[in-house]
């Protein structure tokens, strides 16, 4: 650190810095929660006074009606979401953590693929989708359906989902190893009856932020998903899948009031689901930690 | 090391009757190893088929537009219905030019607002969250980083456009434009504010949406600076702006940097909000920060459909080069971000420990 310096800052003005940045560091604080409640406030008050039951249940007439083939599309994502990524990145985080042999120079061998996620975790979600269309919706004659945006957002959301699986598994102490290998056990028996299962809410509440954040995503749906105002058929390929974040994307600034209504309703299921998996991860989290500290 | 307690899980392993046959875990340890290695490859192919594919479809476009397509303004999609010309090979429709320049610009320029904003709020908060605030407060507080992370960018696009773009243009741009002085710098705040949606109004939104990027990195790399430099920067009468100052920021200054570059990349590539809030104007670069403009990312997502209705794949090449473009710089941003976090973290391990 510095040296001090020769002529040292009068005691009030050291004091006045105090405060400034006490007031600072309240002032910054006050910059994120106050905007986190002016968007979550704004949306429930456009959208409650209104809100009808049967937006649940009705199908959409695009700029009026319901939402029900959204919060399915939107569900039926997340959930092939949950099987591509979630499977690949789990695997992808255990592989990085666990299993990839050390090379000579003291440098794992899944270096590439932690480049690459690095890389893909910052990858603009436009450009994905873009590919998605131009690749899988045009080139291979897909077209808008579900098994393009599935890929393009696993595709998205792997990284998150293979970091929190990494770092989940980086917790694990040691000796929990050692002891599983003490006991005999193969490393696939090891990790699965020992390390993985330790490690697992830090795995799950990882797979719950990717979900959150791919349900919440429209650039890469948009080209690959398409739009549709019925509810998603099972055939992955050739059907258009209605999703949540469409309808806030267009109807925002249709001129009918009834457009208005379903974007704003559409945002409010939004946060409701968004703020669900953020409240379960959380719960998650703080009874693990509960447990760890019992156990110590 | 202290040895801890048996795992829970670790009771019913020892009795459990499968855990017998050397070949079954051999088989198993194989799977593992092969379904692992299979799962590190996927990611790979994937990033892999995303580039080449861009590349290939930029190919035309670039063979058109050149290297000048990232320093020229026009965006003419030319007479899609009338003749087509061919230039370079590629047949394109008549009169057709394409320039990247005001939305590179646009992106570079909404980027650095962004990272103006969004770090000082991030330390900020970082500390109020860690050496601030008490634990009972902090905890809860600190959720709220976790909901402006989550919240989907349409909904803040949403809001930006409808909520605090007229506020700012009505409340505080004019204020704020009427008062500064017409020097260099500070004559891009003069002006007409327009109505919200603008340069100023999509850096800020999407400084607020990196926040949470650089905030809970700064924050956990703070956990991770010891106490004992800092009690006894305080013991030597340190006020404890001082010992932010002078302590704890140097302590993790190249995880920060890592960390804001990270955000930088998220401010590149962000899409839909900017796409609202922006004015999605092409080829023109706004003339003071309140002017409309448009990102890459924003053109790509306003832009497709309409580009699609060209019957000679130029328009859609073109979104490619653009695309590509956003990648490359995505790509080196994050590569850069990778290192300097990578170096932070080499740094850090060994004093977190201690």
């Amino acid at each position: 650190m510095s040296v001090v310096p020769a002529s040292y800052p009068s005691t009030r003005w050291r004091r006045a810095k105090v405060g400034l940045f006490r007031a600072f560091t309240i002032l910054a604080l006050a910059f994120v929660i106050g905007p986190a409640l002016w968007i979550i406030g704004g949306v429930v008050v456009k959208a409650v006074p209104g809100w009808r039951w049967n937006v649940l249940t009705t199908l959409s007439q695009g700029t009026s009606g319901g939402l029900e083939n959204a919060i399915v599309g939107t569900l039926l994502l997340m959930l092939g979401v949950t099987v591509v990524a979630g499977s690949i990145g789990i695997l992808t985080g255990i592989y990085l953590a666990e299993i990839a042999p050390p090379t000579r120079r003291g440098r794992s061998s899944g270096a590439v693929v932690r480049v690459v996620i690095d890389v893909l975790s910052g990858f603009p979600s436009i450009v994905l989708g873009y590919v998605g269309y131009v690749a899988l919706v045009v080139g291979l004659h897909w077209g808008y359906s579900f098994l393009p945006a599935v890929l393009i957002l696993s595709l998205m959301v792997i990284p998150y989902i293979a970091k929190a699986t990494e770092s989940a598994l980086h917790q694990v102490p040691t000796s929990y190893r050692e002891g599983a290998e003490a006991l005999g056990m193969s490393l696939g028996y090891g990790l699965r009856k020992v390390v993985v299962r330790s490690a697992l809410p830090g795995i799950v509440t990882g797979l719950l932020l990717a979900l959150a954040i791919a349900g919440g995503e429209t650039a890469p749906l948009l080209y690959t998903a398409g739009a549709s105002n019925t509810l998603p058929s099972i055939a992955p390929l050739h059907h258009p899948v209605a999703y949540l974040t469409y309808y806030v994307w267009t109807d925002w600034n249709q001129p009918m009031a009834s457009a208005h209504v379903v974007s704003y309703d559409a945002s409010l299921i939004l946060i409701v689901m968004v703020l669900t998996l953020l409240v379960v991860s959380r719960v998650i989290v703080a009874r693990t930690q509960r447990h760890s500290e019992s156990a110590r | 090391m202290t040895v801890p307690s048996t795992p829970r899980s670790a009771t019913p392993v020892a009795r459990d009757p499968r855990a017998t046959g050397v070949r079954r875990h051999r088989r198993e340890d194989r799977a593992w190893r092969i379904g692992g290695r299979l799962a590190t490859i996927l990611p790979i192919v994937g990033f892999a088929f995303v580039m080449i594919v861009l590349a290939v479809k930029a190919w035309p476009a670039f063979r058109v537009s050149g290297l000048g397509f990232i320093t020229h303004s026009a965006w003419q999609p030319g007479n899609t219905y009338g003749g087509t010309q061919r230039v370079h090979g590629v047949l394109i429709p008549q009169g057709a030019t394409y320039g990247a320049w005001p939305m590179l610009l646009g992106t570079l320029q909404t980027s650095a607002i962004a990272l103006l904003v969004a770090l000082p709020i991030s330390i900020g908060t970082a500390f109020a969250l860690t050496e601030r605030l008490p634990k009972w407060l902090s905890a809860p507080l600190g959720f709220f980083v976790e909901i402006l992370a989550g919240v989907p960018s349409v909904i803040i696009g949403l809001w930006g456009v409808l909520v605090l773009g007229p506020f700012l243009s009505r409340d505080v741009y004019p204020i704020v434009a009427n008062h500064l002085p017409n020097v260099p710098v500070l004559r891009y705040f003069r002006g007409s504010v327009g109505y919200g949606e603008g340069l100023l109004t999509s850096g800020l939104v999407l400084g607020l949406m990196i926040v949470p990027v650089i905030a809970s990195t700064t924050r956990d790399l703070f956990l991770q600076v010891p106490p004992l430099p800092k009690e006894g920067a305080l013991a030597l009468g340190m006020t404890d702006a001082e010992v932010a100052r002078r302590v704890t920021i140097p302590w993790v200054r190249s995880g920060i940097i890592g960390a804001t570059v990270l955000g930088l990349g998220r401010a590149l590539g962000e899409t839909i909000a900017v796409a609202m809030v922006s004015g999605s104007v092409l080829g023109t670069v706004a003339p003071n920060v309140y002017g409309t403009m448009t990102t890459i990312a924003a053109t790509i997502v306003t832009q497709l459909d309409s580009a699609a209705t060209d019957g000679t794949g130029f328009a859609v090449a073109t979104l490619a080069e653009a695309g590509l473009v956003l990648a490359i710089i995505s790509v080196v941003v994050n590569l850069l971000a990778r290192t300097i976090v990578r170096r932070a973290g080499r740094m850090a391990a060994p004093v977190g420990r201690a």
